[in-house]
């Protein structure tokens, strides 16, 4: 089955410095893919160039087999695109948006009245239809900014970190909602902060520095975290820094009332035993997504 | 520590409202939130926390209802208030164009510190924000994580006693988010008030109390821990879904 997007060896320099090396990836109808990674580490330009909107230095992009640089006006209409900025219309309403949205990719009104019902359902912007959009908070223009971008189905859907300020129960009906188009046939690319996110992505890549540095299913990712980690309850956490001390590279990380241990396997005992010494019980704790993302981050890599 | 008020409260709002036409953002809010505290006003979008925090720090005047914040009335101090408190607002609020160096002496001078002062301060904070070798870079060309540490250095310039932090680790990633809180933390420690909304759920677990807000009211208020046993939630995640949902 020719791939919905095929990505070979893309690169791109911002004034000499490379800000993406040699990015491959494939993503078949159905699929979920997750781009994850620091600040900076290149996202935002890899998803540009994948629609068209910046021409790479090296390597090719094909969407459904035609060439993004070639075949720009071919593609267009197959790939719905929302920048990590979007910019509404502030003196038009909610309803008027999604209106100007619809109207701009040609929807039928029976598409785009059976769309709006949904859309509106996971934002919740159903009671405010006629407010301006300029007086909508922070997270309710996120939203309707999805809406608009969801309102016309493409076949290749490139969202850049969505749901910054959307709150917990949005954040999880709309991805509900990308889980449902993906089902439908849609092939979804999605660079997101949030790891939980990630963890619904079938599989995801971590961009470090313009590269990849790991990738696989999240549950993979996690699991080839190579380090370990002990969770103390309500323990001091001015007391357990100094009396981590005399062992090298062990991390502290502070969580409310837990304090997480990143040791090596071959420091576990020896931590625990003088975290017992001190009269302090650690438990082991799984690593999760985030675990090995920090790991991956200040290591460049997954391995020990 | 730094000094508190006589009651101890950092902010007091009584019956606190504001309206947008015949539109109720902000509905009768009640709230006490005690100096040192980490504050974690959390709620759905469009709850009203971002129209109440603007009312707290002076910028909105209210419909009806009071508030004081470090003991003052926000309705006839509203200037004292601005000098006791730091605002760090969903949308950071830098000069993109001015330097790192230069967003710290401008928010210096209007926050009317002399410039000896300024410069004091301003290499105090770069070091412990870590943004030194970012002073002389314009503002606009820095990565989001940057700019959140240099807009929280802003809200610190003038050590106010209370900090406001709207959504301060919106789209940031986990590497810096994690980094922010422990300056959180240690802000807190030195006993200034951190009142502070986020949508991230982990973050709610590192407050002392948290609200959480529905349409303008405040629906559920608590330790992390009081309020996940109360609802027979397992994490804050779920105790969220489980006030706000539905
Ligand atoms: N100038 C205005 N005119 C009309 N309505 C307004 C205005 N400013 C805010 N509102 C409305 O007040 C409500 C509360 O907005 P606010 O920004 O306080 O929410 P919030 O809790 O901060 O949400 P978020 O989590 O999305 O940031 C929203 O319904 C918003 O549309
Ligand atoms: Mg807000």
């Amino acid at each position: 089955m020719t791939p919905v997007l095929d990505i070979r060896s893309l690169a791109r320099a911002w004034d000499g410095k490379p800000a993406l090396r040699d990015l491959s990836l494939t993503l078949q109808a159905g699929g979920m893919l997750g781009l994850i990674g620091p600040d900076g580490a290149g996202k935002t330009t890899a998803m540009r160039m994948a629609c068209g909107l910046l021409r790479p230095d090296g390597g090719e992009v094909r969407v459904l087999g035609l060439d993004v640089q070639r075949d720009g006006a071919a593609i267009r209409p197959l790939i719905g695109y929302m920048p990590q900025r979007f910019s509404l219309y502030p003196d038009l309403s909610v309803d008027e948006n999604l209106r100007f949205f619809s109207e701009l990719h040609g929807l039928s009104r029976d598409q785009r009245q059976q769309r709006r019902e949904r859309l509106l359902a996971f934002s919740r912007l159903e009671p405010f239809t006629r407010r301006r959009a300029g007086a909508l908070s922070g997270g309710m223009k996120q939203k309707l900014a999805l809406a608009c971008t969801l309102i016309h189905e493409p076949r290749l859907l490139i969202l850049d970190e969505p749901t910054t300020g959307v709150d917990p129960v949005s954040r999880q009906e709309f991805w509900d909602l990308l889980g449902d188009l993906a089902r439908g046939g849609m092939a979804l690319w999605v660079s997101t902060p949030y790891m939980d996110e990630a963890e619904r992505c079938g599989h995801i890549q971590l961009l470090h520095q313009g590269q990849v540095i790991a990738e696989g299913r999240p549950a993979e990712l996690s699991a080839s975290f190579p380090r370990r980690i002990l969770r103390l309850e309500g323990a001091d956490p001015q007391a357990v820094r100094q009396l981590v001390q005399a062992f090298a590279g062990v991390v502290l990380h502070r969580f409310g009332h837990s304090l997480h241990l990143v040791c090596d396997p071959d420091q576990e005992e020896g931590l625990r035993l003088a975290l017992r010494q001190a009269n302090l019980e650690a438990k082991p704790q799984p690593p999760t997504l985030e675990d090995a993302f920090f790991h991956a981050v200040a290591h460049g890599s997954l391995a020990a | 520590m730094r000094p508190t008020t006589e009651s101890g409260l950092a902010v007091r709002a009584h019956h606190l409202s504001r309206r947008f036409g015949d539109f109720t953002a902000v509905d009768s809010l009640d709230l006490d939130v005690e100096a040192g505290e980490i504050f974690g006003f959390l709620g759905a979008n469009g709850a009203g926390k971002t129209t109440a925090i603007r009312m707290l720090c002076g910028l909105l005047a209210p419909s009806a209802g009071e508030a004081w914040v470090d003991g003052l009335p926000i309705s006839t101090h509203g200037e004292a208030v601005k000098r006791r408190i730091g605002y760090m607002s969903q949308r950071f609020g830098l000069y993109d164009d001015l330097r790192v160096g230069e967003n710290l002496e401008f928010y210096g001078g209007i926050y009317g510190l002399d410039s000896a002062a300024i410069k004091a301060r301003r290499g105090e904070l770069l070091e412990r924000l870590d943004l030194s070798q970012a002073l002389d870079r314009p503002t606009g060309s820095l990565p989001l994580g940057y700019k959140q540490r240099l807009a929280l250095g802003v809200a610190l310039l003038h050590r106010p006693p209370i900090l406001f932090l709207d959504e301060p680790t919106g789209g940031v990633d986990p590497v810096a988010r994690r980094a922010f809180w422990d300056l959180i933390y240690e802000v807190a420690a030195e006993g200034t008030t951190v009142f502070v909304t986020t949508h991230y759920m982990d973050e709610a677990e590192y407050c002392g109390r948290v609200s959480i807000m529905v349409a303008g009211r405040i629906q559920a208020l608590g330790t992390p821990a009081s309020l996940k046993a109360e609802h027979g939630a397992r994490d804050m995640q779920d105790l969220f879904l489980k006030v706000v949902g539905t």
